[in-house]
């Protein structure tokens, strides 16, 4: 690769100024007017309910109020990768939050007001709320037309049943493996449920005008499948996807709860039950929390069959996921987990079976991870067990398993580049592994290392597209339709274009998209815009570059080969002294002797879809597909100290490398570095999801649910950052953003066993439990019964066999 | 029973008429179109909606408008209007914000705790910061900038920071 000017370094971001001044707009400071009307959701109070009468009179007449709507007027359902979600509730509420009615009125508390008088007549239903009682024999279906649902080809929903999707992944001969191995262990993790928490809510606001079209200002990572998912769900309407226009501001915190389509299409409706109004709807904290998408719950049973010399030999790995009352985006989690369980290391056997299972809770989808932090923590649990049952040393056993390009993955393609080991070698000397520390009196220290990888999940054809043009004075506007949200997308794209054209980034405008004048962008999600739209921007501004050389050397009869574009000119190899600066003709061509002008307008556009991508593999073991475009690999290690008194947990130290092919930005990576290792070191140590026996959420709120402060971080955080190209990215570059919280949970996990020989198999890891553990007491046993995990009982326990996944 | 009121926002008197139960934060985005305070949690959790009243950082969530009658009022809108502070600047340098939806509370939250104390330690920042809730950054960019503007600040004007302290 050849050497980079403004790729590699760490350009100031292109929203910098923007967001310290306050210029920066998010949808809730965008003004529409007095003719604004402000919506208000009436939502279930049961988790599983027939109901019998909506009673909208009370409020329809109350003060202030416009409209109420009810499931009665848009009787529709949508969703992304299956439609099985509802606009508003039909005849049956599938969890508790889910919204029955709208209110539409002249101020926001007109229509809190008046919401509260919807009478709403429920005839209860057994909820499911435990995942083994919705994989029961007879169990009590939520979705009893599963069968009918519209759905991707790649998902195997089983009618009859609570079976949203079950992806098995079948590789070599697994029970031969375990007869191979020399030791076996077999065990059980549980992760709860997450929220996401962006500390901007969702909010929206829909205008239908008179002439029939729809646009929303949304907060959402997707524009494009947002408005691809209204087009399907609303053509009742005659509306098209040109009559359907997003536009997404800045976004105040995404974390894959803001992808796909929640609560956006309540106001799309309303707006359209209001056509000439504009409609506010707003999510407040509440809500965020328990109608939008959490991060699913999982159960997971994991054998792992090893020789004495320390190779995998064998896995079998058992997810049963908790997806809520709608899968249409979480069945797609379970899906790549199901593909990608192995983990970062070569295993000749494997058998992966994910399960996505309905239950009577609040809907899950994506969330930063996609899946892959769920399932790390029971697998790299396991491994630093296994290892240490054998008598190895853990980070060397990790080194000896570790995936490296060429090996066959679990679905049968090949791995791509990546330096797990050198990664691994990074982190094990930061944390001086090995090495044992002094502890305060009181307290113990342990040091852990787990590995970490992860894909992005996507359709083999999502696609990316960019426009570039030059302004009079050589400045340019690049368009694309990722999404800013927080990451630096746009920045890294100013980056990529700037490479190629020589053009300082400030003089390149990128910002937010609009559908009806950005080009299309599938959404941005699995920490892939920066690879798949990075590589639309570099072919625009090949295009531009393109044209650019073209002109000079047909205005000036000079050999195209013999020009390049170097400091905003067009050079000559054969004229040392021949510099003709974009500024002069971008637009207003060049002129000839005799006066005519040639050029013109330059511009370009690129696109980039994976070619090379498949979703067509066996059902049954998922071979001859090529689902994952790559992989990013990496390592996160700890320092943690152990309070034997209280358990309190105290992170001294972390340190996580990653191989992001090419930091485009190194500093926007060391920011996802530090940032994911604090939202992943929150999902241990902090968050703590409860809900009642009812399936009531109990602590939708960030007193009860606390996520870090700045007193709560780690005493030193050493982000790496390993550069193997990655051959198909823009620059070499791949993706990093979720994988930084991916090694997070067992980290921690691991560095309390070490530190006071106690396993944790539950999440979150909090003080509490270490304490109980550190006096010998079972959590399990004295736990309760609100629970942030679907799952009730022991873990131990729990029936895997139930649904026929054993 | 709704009630004028007047307050000194951002160095400008503003009047608006306002009912006791509306917050400071609904009157400043809705009544003021002064958008830099934002509502992440409307319960006084997050600290987005941060303003300065009368010098201090308060959660204007949590503050009825009625109650702020006749006090002075600084939002983000206030803050470097004509050349951005060393504060602002030093963030935009080291890429400290990342979805940007924290920094108007976390701008002001700092600029209160430098003219309080000038020269803070680590702890007395990240105490200072503890009420404005970030997802992004893990906050660690956040704290090194306050703590290296402010040690920048001690060269520059050691006068100054003796006076005020
Ligand atoms: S909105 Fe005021 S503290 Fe969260
Ligand atoms: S930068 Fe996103 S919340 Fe702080």
């Amino acid at each position: 690769m050849s050497k980079t000017k403004i790729v590699g370094n760490s350009s100031v971001r292109v929203d910098g100024l923007a967001k310290v001044t306050g210029a920066a707009q998010y949808v809730d400071d965008l003004d529409f007017g007095p003719g604004l009307l402000h919506a208000v959701v009436v939502e279930s109070t049961r988790a599983h309910a027939k109901l019998k009468k909506v009673d909208v009179s009370a409020a329809a007449k109350a003060p202030g109020v416009v409209r109420v709507v009810t499931g009665k007027d848009f009787p529709y359902m949508f969703g992304l990768y299956m439609q099985d979600r509802y606009i508003f509730a039909q005849d049956r509420v599938r969890f508790v939050g889910e919204q029955i009615a709208a209110v539409v009125a002249e101020t926001p508390e007109a229509a809190l007001r008046a919401a509260k008088l919807v009478k709403v007549d429920y005839e209860e239903l057994p909820a499911v709320l435990s995942l083994a009682d919705a994989l029961k024999k007879d169990a009590v279906l939520i979705h009893p037309h599963l069968d009918r649902y519209n759905k991707v080809p790649w998902f195997f929903p089983r009618a009859g049943t609570n079976i949203a999707h079950w992806r098995k992944t079948r590789k070599g001969d697994v029970e031969k493996g375990f007869q191979q191995a020399d030791f076996i262990l077999e065990d059980v993790y549980t992760v709860p449920r997450y929220a996401h928490c962006p500390i901007e809510t969702h909010a929206v606001t829909g205008l239908f005008d008179l002439s029939g079209r729809l646009t929303l200002w949304a907060s959402s990572q997707s524009p494009f499948a947002q408005r691809n998912v209204m087009a399907t769900a609303l053509k009742p309407f005659g509306l098209t996807h040109k009559d359907i226009r997003i536009v997404t501001p800045y976004v105040g915190g995404g974390f894959g709860g803001k992808a796909g389509v929640s609560m956006e299409i309540i106001a799309a409706v309303l707006a359209i039950a209001m056509k000439g109004r504009p409609v506010k709807l707003n999510w407040t904290r509440e809500q965020e929390f328990m109608n939008t998408s959490q991060r699913q719950g999982v159960i997971a049973r994991v054998k792992m069959g090893v020789k004495k010399t320390g190779q995998i030999v064998a896995l079998e790995h058992t997810l049963h996921w908790d997806a809520g009352a709608s899968a249409e985006y979480g069945a797609n989690v379970v899906n790549a987990v199901g593909l990608s369980a192995t983990g970062p290391y070569r295993v000749p056997n494997v058998k992966i079976d994910s399960v996505c299972v309905y239950t009577n809770m609040p809907p899950c989808g994506a969330y930063r991870g996609f899946g892959y932090s769920e399932f790390h923590f029971g697998l790299e649990s396991h491994i630093t067990r296994v290892a240490q049952a054998i008598g190895m040393d853990p980070v060397k056993f990790r080194r000896l398993n570790a995936i490296q390009e060429g090996d066959v993955l679990a679905y049968g393609a090949h791995m791509n580049p990546g330096d797990l080991r050198g990664a691994i070698d990074r982190v094990a000397k930061e944390i001086r592994w090995g090495k044992k520390e002094k502890a305060k009196p009181g307290k113990a220290v342990g040091k852990s290392l787990a590995c970490f990888w992860k894909a992005p999940a996507m359709p083999p054809n999502a696609s990316s597209a960019a426009f570039l043009k030059f302004n009079e004075d050589g400045s340019l506007n690049l368009t694309v339709s990722g999404m800013e949200i927080g990451q630096g997308f746009l920045t890294v794209m100013a980056q990529c274009a700037a490479e190629v054209l020589t053009v300082p980034v400030e003089k390149i405008r990128v910002e937010t998209p609009d559908t009806d004048r950005n080009p299309y962008e599938w959404q941005t999600v699995g920490s892939h815009v920066t690879w798949s739209c990075g590589n639309a921007v570099r072919a625009a501004a090949e295009e531009v570059k393109t044209k650019l050389l073209a002109t000079v050397a047909r205005a000036k009869g000079l050999k195209a080969e013999d020009l390049y574009l170097a400091d905003e000119c067009v050079k000559s190899r054969q004229d040392k002294k021949f510099a003709l600066p974009f500024r002069s003709f971008v637009i207003d061509g060049i002129m000839r002797p005799n006066g005519n002008f040639i050029g013109g307008p330059i511009q370009g556009t690129g696109m980039f879809m994976p070619e090379f991508t498949s979703a067509l593999g066996d059902p049954e073991t998922s071979q001859g597909g090529h689902p994952n475009v790559h992989y990013t690999v990496g390592c996160a290690g700890a320092i943690v100290e152990v309070d034997k008194e209280t358990g309190k947990l105290t992170v001294l130290k972390t340190a996580l490398a990653v191989d992001a092919g090419k930091a485009i930005n190194p500093e926007l990576v060391d920011g996802q570095i530090v940032g994911g290792i604090v939202q992943g070191l929150a999902t241990a140590l902090y968050e703590d999801i409860r809900y009642g026996a009812n399936g009531r959420l109990l602590n939708p709120n960030f007193t009860d649910y606390k996520i870090p402060t700045a007193l709560d971080c780690p005493g030193e955080i050493v982000p790496i950052i390993l550069e193997t190209a990655q051959p198909d990215g823009p620059f070499g570059a791949r993706g990093v953003g979720e994988h930084t919280m991916v090694a997070c949970a067992p980290m921690i996990a691991d560095a309390i066993a070490d530190a006071v020989g106690v396993r944790l198999k539950t999440m979150p890891l909090t003080a509490e439990k270490v304490a109980l553990a550190l006096r010998g007491i079972d959590y399990e046993t004295v736990k309760g019964d609100s629970l942030g995990f679907c799952f009730r009982g022991r873990p131990c326990d729990y029936p895997f066999a139930v649904g026929g996944a054993k | 029973m709704i009630q004028e009121i007047a307050i000194r926002l951002n160095g400008e008197v503003r009047r608006a008429a306002v009912a006791p139960n509306e917050t400071l934060l609904d009157v400043l985005r809705g009544k003021f179109g002064v958008k830099t305070p934002k509502e992440g949690c409307g319960r006084g959790d997050c600290g987005a909606c941060t303003v300065l009243l009368d010098g201090k950082a308060v959660r204007s969530c949590l503050i009825l408008a009625i109650e702020v009658d006749g006090q002075s009022v600084v939002t983000l809108e206030g803050v470097g209007r004509d050349k951005p502070t060393a504060l602002q600047k030093a963030f935009v340098k080291n890429n400290v914000f990342q979805c940007g939806f924290c920094a108007p509370g976390m701008i002001l939250s700092s600029a209160a705790l430098l003219a309080e104390n000038p020269q803070p330690t680590e702890h007395e920042v990240r105490e200072a910061l503890a009420g404005n809730l970030c997802r992004c950054t893990g906050y660690e960019p956040i704290v090194q900038t306050v703590l290296a503007v402010a040690k920048k600040s001690a060269k520059k004007k050691p006068a100054a920071r003796r006076a005020r302290s």
